[in-house]
């Protein structure tokens, strides 16, 4: 088997994603910004699954290197996985465009740029897999975080566009929706424990959800009938809550 | 958030510290007293319990394995369970274990673990190369049993009170199947079980669940369970699936009649006197670890596991008067252990010693802690200890009489600053 490109691989849910696939006998490459601090993970993935692991420089917000980033790869990975996410401070970026930029870029306008690129080169290969992981917080604007959710809200309709697009190549796409992990994301944070997951089981679910060719993956599952709910809530009542 | 042991009791509030970096830890351990290091919260009282906890379990990193001596280099929140998944496979198997394998490398040794080995292969600190530790100075020291020997007696069963293991070495064994060949031996008493432990005593594993409701000449009938690696070649070690339980049972579903049907149903369901089977890693080593959060059977009140060993010369007499005890008091459990260990190590406060030890399971109610007093009086008075790595209320004097090494433990962790800055209830409540 061969490689899987892991970006924003210094996340928690890149790590666990990243065990989950060399577990099933998967090569890594690893990208993300300031890698070295990545080499005693991949370390620790080799001496788990003796499996390689390549870890890559890779600023996201450079957008000029991701072509040249993605011809330097020898070989080519089977599929891609992003997981990629800044949740930065909604209170700042509500008066600090710099903030608000930098999560729409790093959420969103980063991983378009670099998915188009990879987006060609597997529907010319007509083979390939995406993975997407973007947030239940794109599903509904709340006053809480609306501005990193309308970031995941844009990559969920990138994602779908994209399936949509890849369809006749046979290349897969799945978004991943969590709702609340336990990750250093959300450290500190009082989450609910019933409705937080660890990033293995997201991991796990990420894992199977791509080998099944899912579409669209809620995780914990419970979140996709949360939302279900929460998106049917009427506006008129919506904007009165605090949710 | 609070953190609870897995007998959840008691509940307490506390603060937990994480680190990511060896900076990180020794600031923390520069600014606060009363520390307590603890992995995934196996352990089932108050030995990983304070009011300031460091959480190690995150720091779960592979660092190496030596192909050619089976030597693994961990970080100490390693999980045996992520052990075992990597490298059954590859024809690796635990030196040493306990009966669930969720628990992590820094508490297999700050208990000093043991498991159905131990006559053969001893506790865990037996399977170490050597560890680093964070003292309370915040220095950071690699210890072995030849480069620092106190460190090492104090470190390997001393509940966390020493330091925060970082990292450890540990020697793997190999095995050429992930198959068990298991002969379970069903006794009537008392006196057959300890014939039938003496007489698979070659046997490299073995330990016996016994019935505690079984009354007058019944009394300490049992399921000997003894077994040894088969030789075929077949290691294609899987993770099963966990089945969970959701929610706290309440807590009247575990009663005297509960678990008398489910001991008649469990010893009942074994016909023959001596049969064989062929089982796998995980029902022969960790049968419970396939239910999970299995604590919750014995509902919000928690539980407690009342473990204790007695010498060998007194084991019958006392373990006679420990089950009539128990039995008369009606007070259940469907978890009673028994098993003979082999000689003990130098460790200051490790458990094992040669003789019987016999675990149970109580839920935590009304009446429950005047029996265990009652229990530690026999205990007491046929020379043998209490477990700390279950325990949650032995009182100092009973404590004191089982483990005769514990001034030399106080004597070093005062020389070494360790006394205030390592602390959890259980310490402070028998005083060490």
């Amino acid at each position: 088997m061969s490689y899987i490109l892991i970006i924003g691989a210094k996340s928690d849910i890149a790590k666990a994603t990243a065990r989950e696939y060399a577990k099933h006998g998967y090569d890594l490459y690893l990208a993300a910004r300031n890698v070295s601090e990545l080499e005693e993970f991949a370390n620790d993935v080799t001496v788990r699954t003796q499996r390689a692991v390549k870890i890559l420089e890779l600023d996201i917000l450079d957008y000029k290197s991701h072509q040249s980033f993605y011809d330097q790869l020898e070989e080519k990975p089977l599929g891609v996985i992003s997981a990629i996410g800044y949740l930065g401070e909604q209170e700042k970026a509500q008066s600090d465009f710099e903030e608000a930029q930098q999560i729409m870029d790093a959420n969103y306008t980063g991983v378009v740029s670099l998915f188009n690129i990879i987006a060609d080169d597997f529907e010319k290969r007509k083979s390939g897999f995406m993975v997407g992981i973007s947030s239940v917080a794109g599903d509904r604007g709340r006053k809480s975080n609306y501005i990193y959710g309308s970031a995941k809200a844009a990559l969920t309709t990138y994602l779908s566009g994209l399936r949509n697009r890849l369809y006749d190549a046979q290349v897969h796409v799945l978004t991943v929706k969590p709702g609340f992990v336990a990750t250093k994301m959300t450290e500190g944070m009082d989450l609910p424990e019933k409705l937080t997951a660890q990033p293995e089981e997201v991991a796990e679910d990420i894992y199977n959800a791509q080998q099944k060719n899912k579409n669209v993956l809620y995780t914990k599952w419970i979140w996709k009938w949360m939302m279900l709910i929460i998106k049917m809530i009427p506006e008129w009542m919506f904007k009165r809550m605090s949710i | 958030m609070s953190f609870m042991s897995w007998g959840m009791y008691p509940k307490v509030k506390n603060t937990i510290f994480k680190f990511d970096k060896k900076k990180t830890l020794r600031k923390i351990i520069n600014e606060h007293d009363k520390l307590i290091p603890c992995g995934n919260g196996r352990s089932y009282g108050d030995s990983a319990l304070n009011s300031n906890i460091v959480d190690v379990r995150s720091k779960n990193y592979f660092i190496d394995f030596n192909e050619e001596i089976g030597l693994l280099h961990v970080q100490a929140g390693v999980l045996l369970s992520e052990i075992l998944e990597s490298f059954v496979p590859r024809g690796w198997f635990l030196k040493v274990t306990p009966g669930t394998k969720f628990i992590t490398v820094g508490g297999a040794i700050a208990s000093d673990i043991h498991g159905k080995n131990h006559h053969i292969e001893g506790c865990f600190s037996e399977c170490i190369k050597e560890f680093k530790i964070m003292l309370a100075d915040g220095e950071v020291v690699t210890c072995s049993k030849e480069a620092t020997p106190n460190l090492f007696k104090a470190t390997c069963g001393g509940q966390g009170l020493t330091g925060i293991i970082l990292d450890a070495k540990i020697y793997l064994k190999k095995i050429n199947s992930q198959y068990i060949n298991q002969t379970t031996i069903k006794t009537k008493n008392l006196k057959e079980t300890f014939k039938a432990f003496e007489e698979y005593q070659d046997k490299p594993y073995s330990v016996a669940w016994i019935d505690c409701l079984a009354k007058g000449n019944k009394i300490g009938k049992c399921l000997l369970m003894v077994g040894d690696f088969r030789d075929d070649g077949k290691l294609d070690y899987k993770v099963k699936k966990q089945k969970s339980i959701p929610f706290n049972f309440p807590s009247f579903a575990l009663n005297n009649w509960s678990v008398r049907v489910f001991n008649w149903l469990y010893y009942g369901k074994v016909k023959k006197s001596v049969s064989k089977q062929i089982v796998d890693i995980d029902s022969f080593f960790y049968p419970l670890d396939a239910i999970g959060h299995w604590n919750r059977i014995y509902g919000k009140n928690g539980f407690t596991q009342y473990q204790f060993i007695l010498p060998k010369e007194t084991s019958y007499e006392g373990l006679e008067e420990i089950l009539s005890a128990i039995s008369k008091s009606g007070k259940g459990s469907f978890l009673a252990v028994l098993k003979l260990y082999g000689k003990a190590n130098d460790n200051y406060l490790s458990f094992p010693m040669e003789g019987y030890s016999l675990a149970l399971d109580f839920k935590i109610e009304k009446g429950l802690f005047d029996l265990l007093d009652k229990l530690d009086e026999i205990v007491v008075k046929y020379k043998g200890r209490i477990y700390l790595a279950k325990d949650v209320r032995v009182s100092k004097k009973t404590f004191e009489k089982g483990y005769p090494k514990i001034e030399s433990f106080r004597q070093y962790r005062k020389e070494n600053k360790m006394d205030s800055k390592f602390q959890s209830l259980q310490s402070k409540r028998v005083g060490i």
